[in-house]
């Protein structure tokens, strides 16, 4: 077995697949974190928005339909955590934790209803791939970025939308002050609660993104515990992206190439799947340990309380 | 004239839960009632299904045991089902092999061998979080895929003992457990669970190290202020969390299973979580907890049987228990609501 | 002209009330003082008036109107702007969009980066302030940040002015410049409502003057038809004394000394920084709060190592010796923030004073177990020897007022017998009872022959009790002063100044 087999263009065009779902989820807790929330629960997001983009497509045999039924369920699950943690003041990793056993157990619960099964749903049709010939002549990158679903190229795209909003529009601003130093966001006229409320809002739905990408746009099918820890390689790829959007891409390339390189040598059948899943996951470790040390967040992770 | 109810949030919550896991039920087509009876019996009605609940409990009080002493001193535990399942797998290793040993040493030695499994692999993410700043819900999350992959493969290959089930080979006899409640699977680990939450209560309240662990996690800056080194007892409690939580794991193997199989845990260590917030991070709570949630296992197995209800219904519960304990004040303005006299029409 | 008025405001926080029934009225274009000591209810008033607290009675009417202000939006909105004690700038944020946070110019979806900095420069010009407007918000010295700060309220087109405790974090020189600005400001036409519990300043700067003690009017005047006395006076509630006498009591040994220290960041850099503290003698650190006080009472503690430089103790070196030994040899200390580093507020009183000696013996019984009889007793002689009002040694510390919490510190702090006091801060945020109280045990302290070292960012605490004072100025000794100098010579070293310059 040679190493071209192993390294060739579909490799990369993988890792860019599987960056997909991480660089969602970690934009997606980057708006959470930014206005000061931890949302640990992009997991149960994620699953949760899987699950729900497939079973609205198994009804409505459309992937469209699908893809707002996952938006939708992402939205919601955003309106309960901001309402608990911003709200209410509640423990952001105890909600966080709550939301992903919720989307474990509402899944399987749902899919043995529907399907009698609580592992997998049926096939579903997903999204078809996109194909530019202009993409197709470029050498080398051509292949790479070329014949994905439109999720793909949507995740790049929301990276530099981010960035615009974040450092370029007033509401941006407000949002980065709001997380810093939420006293002096208030002090200055703006709503703490609602902004801090619309950041957790906006970072469950582009998570939720990532959970239909996985099962829409890449499998076809749901399957329990699909999403496998992504939330949370998704906040490690924020962190280490610093907590910008830039940086959050390049980082979710990594742990996509990691990614793709386990499911790789899955099917050359190099070494027993069990060792090569553990890839990704000590990937995390080591990039967590490796650079965290210097890292500074960019908000306070506490509850707003007015008097 | 009011009403006074000092109804504790916890209770509360676990009813508000409960009526929205029937709620949920009834939207899906089920029969909620059936169902709840059903649950009840699963868990309560015989001698058997008590034997079963307590089963059920055992390893979950062991693992809201881990998670609160961690908790206690500022530490997010979320791996504690890495931890188990590295405890267990110890222990089954150690119960394998040994065999010269006789019973109880054998026994003994192999519990605590999954303790210290426990405690070695907590080690690593208190290392890394206190020295490197590593956010331990992370670290310890990926360490928990990381324990389950890893058995997997030991149990699927090296370690697999002939025939069609991945699991080991059974461990000795000499090994194993007591069955306490015959014809049951109620082992010498439930009250060895008890018992651990005495040791943990009394650890916290009455000695010096539980003092440090409490003060650490209640204000770290004093702390360090007066001397006190946060670093030093949070990785302490860390890997004593991992210790209890490797013991857990071995009471399953040593207890019930008698040798390793693959994927033997329904998520034990999540249950741990939920249970150790709704015992309000009190080793007496989780008592209570972990029986609870034990009876939602124990009767959901009933429950699924009887009703066709999928047994995931017991995570739904579990997780709107999570969700409703997060934010307390959710629940006192609530409570609040209902006690509030109605408008009398004069 | 009336243009703000305040009838029967309250607001209770608990049981305590913290504004009982004031009616105010502040004059069109007048520099209103708001006079009282620590917890009479000056911010708790002026935040009402702002919106961030919602009072529980009261009305509040603004050029005859009444209003309701139910946020600081509102308040924004009606022409009340407020610079607070405790400055709120966001640290990661640049100058120019801190001060135009909320009120963005904007050109499509972008915030208008060059109309933001015109309008600006045009308050720049207004006000005679000269900033770098691109600089992140958080490297500003803080005397500039309160500029910011001003400029900001200025920015949204405030009329009314509230400044809260505003001197607490100048030197000398800078308070001058910002009576002269706030002087200027009313000759625009602003009308400033400025809190402070410093008699000077009110007779420095304002027209009028309203106390405030325990939550209740006591009286508006004239500041000119007004004496300190009588200030003084109406603020406590009965004759004030504001003198010491004055001891010499030091002896020549050395209790504690730092020879020639260095750190590093993060935190302000201290330059060999040396000091000696005598037997018998209390020695105050002045100067400006950020200027490296933090880091010099980490290093006497134990909770920093630096880089160069010797810590020693009753002529031993302990520059390696960790915070738990320092305590056992016999080193106090009462921290500075005292619900962050002092005290643990959800544990007991009784917890709290065993923090720290629990590893030690008579509380610690066999090798792991806490002697709960031991502590309990100790608790209960702690609690009577210093007056501790509680209702057990049970109760958490959190329903403590401030200067018991305090008293538990110091009970905690002095148990068993230090040689050596480092006190940093020790009276903020305290009442004058609990001030004074402190301030005699800081003496009794000094009358056993023992060494203080104090370190405070007010300057009248400092030059009231210290023997010599050292100023600190960017992480230096910038030098030594008698506390009977002058308050401008003090004013130079904390300005970085030499002593020669005039």
């Amino acid at each position: 077995m040679s190493l071209s087999q192993i390294i060739n263009l579909s490799l990369f065009q993988a890792q860019l697949r599987m960056a997909t779902p991480i660089l969602f989820a970690a934009l997606g807790g980057l708006l959470c974190e930014r206005v000061g929330v931890v949302n640990i629960g992009l997991e149960g997001i994620m699953l949760t928005s899987a699950f729900f983009g497939v079973l609205v497509t198994y009804f409505t045999s459309s992937p469209l339909l699908g893809f707002l039924g996952g938006l939708a369920s992402g939205f919601l699950w955003g309106l309960v955590i901001a309402v608990l943690t911003v709200r209410f003041f509640g423990n952001q990793i105890v909600v966080g934790t709550g939301v992903n056993v919720f989307g474990l157990g509402l899944s399987a619960f749902l899919s043995q209803k529907i399907w009698g099964s609580r592992g997998a749903s049926e096939a579903v049709s997903g999204f078809a791939p996109l194909r530019s010939d202009l993409l197709a002549r470029l050498p080398y990158l051509g292949p790479v970025l070329n014949e994905h679903t439109f999720l793909v190229y949507l995740a790049i795209a929301l990276v530099f939308v981010l960035h615009f909003f974040l450092f370029s529009t007033p509401w941006g601003l407000r949002l980065r002050a709001v997380g810093e130093n939420p006293q002096a966001a208030d002090t200055a006229g703006i709503n703490v609660f609602r902004y801090k409320t619309l950041g957790v809002v906006a970072g469950s739905l582009v998570a939720s993104l990532g959970g239909v990408f996985l099962s829409l746009g890449h499998l076809n099918f749901f399957a329990w515990g699909m999403t496998s820890g992504r939330g949370f390689i998704g906040l490690a790829a924020m962190i280490f992206g610093k907590w910008t959007p830039l940086g959050c891409l390049l980082s979710s390339l990594l742990f996509g190439f990691a990614d793709a390189l386990q499911m790789r040598l899955q099917a050359l059948g190099v070494l027993p799947s069990q060792i090569i899943l553990l890839i990704p996951y000590l990937v995390t470790i080591l990039v967590l340990s490796g650079f965290v040390g210097r890292a500074v967040p960019p908000a306070r992770y506490e509850p707003y309380r007015k008097e | 004239m009011r009403l006074r109810l000092t109804v504790p949030v916890e209770l509360f919550a676990i009813g508000l839960a409960f009526l929205l896991g029937m709620l949920v039920l009834f939207l899906t087509g089920y029969p909620p009632f059936s169902a709840l009876w059903a649950l009840f019996r699963g868990a309560f009605g015989t001698r058997n299904a008590i034997g079963q609940t307590l089963t059920q409990a055992t390893p979950i009080l062991f693992t809201s045991l881990a998670f609160l002493l961690a908790f206690r001193s500022g530490i997010f535990n979320i791996g504690i089902e890495g931890q188990f399942l590295i405890g267990a797998f110890t222990a089954a290793l150690f119960g394998i092999s040994f065999r010269g040993l006789p019973f109880p040493l054998h026994a003994i030695l192999a519990l605590f061998s999954g303790g210290f499994g426990g405690a070695v692999y907590a080690l690593f993410p208190a290392l890394l979080k206190v020295y490197l700043g590593a956010h331990e819900v992370i670290t310890t999350m990926m360490l928990s895929y990381v324990a389950l992959y890893l058995t997997s493969y030991f149990v699927n290959y090296p370690l697999k003992a002939p025939g069609w089930v991945a699991q080991t080979e059974p461990v000795a006899p000499s090994a194993r457990l007591p069955r306490i409640l015959p014809p049951t699977q109620l082992s010498l680990a439930f009250p060895i669970a008890l018992g651990l939450a005495f040791l943990v209560l009394w650890f916290l309240e009455r000695t010096v190290p539980g003092f440090s662990i409490r003060a650490v996690g209640a204000n770290p800056e004093a702390s360090e202020n007066r001397g006190i080194s946060v670093r030093k007892y949070q990785i302490l409690a860390f890997v004593l969390s991992g210790f209890i939580a490797g013991v857990g794991g071995g009471g399953e193997i040593l207890g019930v299973h008698g040798r390793f199989v693959d994927g033997f845990s329904p998520g034990y260590g999540w249950d741990g979580i939920a249970v150790s917030l709704v015992g309000r991070l009190h080793p007496l709570g989780c008592i209570f907890a972990s029986l609870l949630f034990g009876m939602l296992r124990a009767g959901g197995m009933t429950m699924t049987r009887v009703t066709k209800v999928p047994l995931d219904l017991s995570l739904i519960i579990q997780a709107l228990v999570i969700l409703l304990v997060a934010a307390p004040v959710l629940i006192e303005q609530l409570l609040a609501r209902c006690r509030k006299p109605r408008r009398s029409e004069v | 002209m009336v243009v703000l008025s305040v009838r029967g405001l309250t607001k209770r926080f608990g049981e305590v009330v913290a504004n009982d029934h004031i009616d105010l009225d502040v004059e069109e274009g007048e520099i209103h003082g708001l006079l009282g000591e620590n917890g009479a209810g000056k911010s708790v008033l002026s935040s009402c008036i702002y919106g961030l607290y919602r009072p529980d009675e009261g009305r509040i009417f603004l050029r005859g109107h009444e209003v309701h202000i139910a946020s600081p939006f509102d308040a924004i909105r009606l022409g009340i702007g407020m610079v607070h004690q405790h400055l709120t700038l966001v640290p990661h944020l640049r100058v120019w969009e801190n001060i135009v946070l909320g009120r963005e110019p904007r050109r499509g979806l972008r915030v208008d980066r060059v109309r933001a900095f015109a309008e600006v420069e045009r308050l720049l010009e207004e006000t005679g302030f000269r900033l770098d407007l691109a600089k992140n918000a958080g490297e500003l010295p803080i005397g500039v940040q309160q500029r910011v700060e001003i400029l900001k309220v200025l920015f949204r087109g405030a009329e009314i002015l509230i400044l809260d405790e505003p001197t607490a974090v100048l030197t000398p020189q800078e308070v001058d410049q910002l009576i002269e600005t706030l002087h200027r400001l009313k000759a625009q036409g602003k009308t400033i409502i400025f809190i402070s519990h410093k008699l000077r300043e009110i007779f420095a700067l304002c027209d009028r003057v309203t106390v405030l003690r325990r939550g209740k009017k006591v009286g508006t005047l004239p500041v000119s038809s007004a004496t300190p006395q009588m200030l003084a006076e109406m603020m406590v509630g009965r004759k004030v004394f504001f003198e010491f006498p004055r001891e010499r009591l030091a002896k020549e040994e050395v209790l504690f000394e730092l020879s020639h220290v260095f750190t590093d960041p993060p935190g302000v850099p201290l330059q060999d920084v040396s000091l000696k503290v005598h037997a018998g003698e209390i020695l105050g650190i002045a100067g400006v709060e950020g200027n490296g006080q933090s880091e010099l009472a980490e290093v006497v503690v134990g909770l920093r190592k630096p880089k160069k430089g010797k810590v020693i103790f009753r002529g031993r070196d302990v520059t390696a010796i960790p915070p738990k030994g320092r305590i056992l040899q016999g080193m106090a200390h009462i921290p500075e923030d005292r619900h962050r580093r002092g005290v643990i507020l959800d544990f007991s009183v009784k917890e709290n004073l065993l923090l720290g000696f629990e590893t030690e013996p008579p509380f610690r019984k066999g090798r792991m177990t806490l002697d709960f009889a031991r502590i309990r007793d100790f608790a209960r002689q702690k609690i009577q020897e210093f007056s501790i009002v509680t209702p057990s040694e049970d109760t958490p510390l959190r329903f403590l007022s401030g200067g018991n919490q305090q008293k538990v510190v110091v009970a905690r702090e002095l148990a068993f017998h230090p040689l050596f006091v480092l006190a940093c801060q020790p009276t903020r945020g305290l009442d004058v009872a609990a001030t004074e109280y402190l301030r005699h045990i800081l003496l009794g302290v000094k009358r056993e022959g023992k060494g203080v070292l104090l370190i405070s960012a007010d300057l009248d605490e400092v030059r009231a009790l210290s023997d010599r004072v050292l100023v600190m100025y960017e992480g230096r000794i910038a030098g030594e002063l008698s506390p009977e100098s002058d308050e401008y010579q003090f004013g130079l070293l904390m300005g970085g100044k030499a002593l020669h310059e005039a």
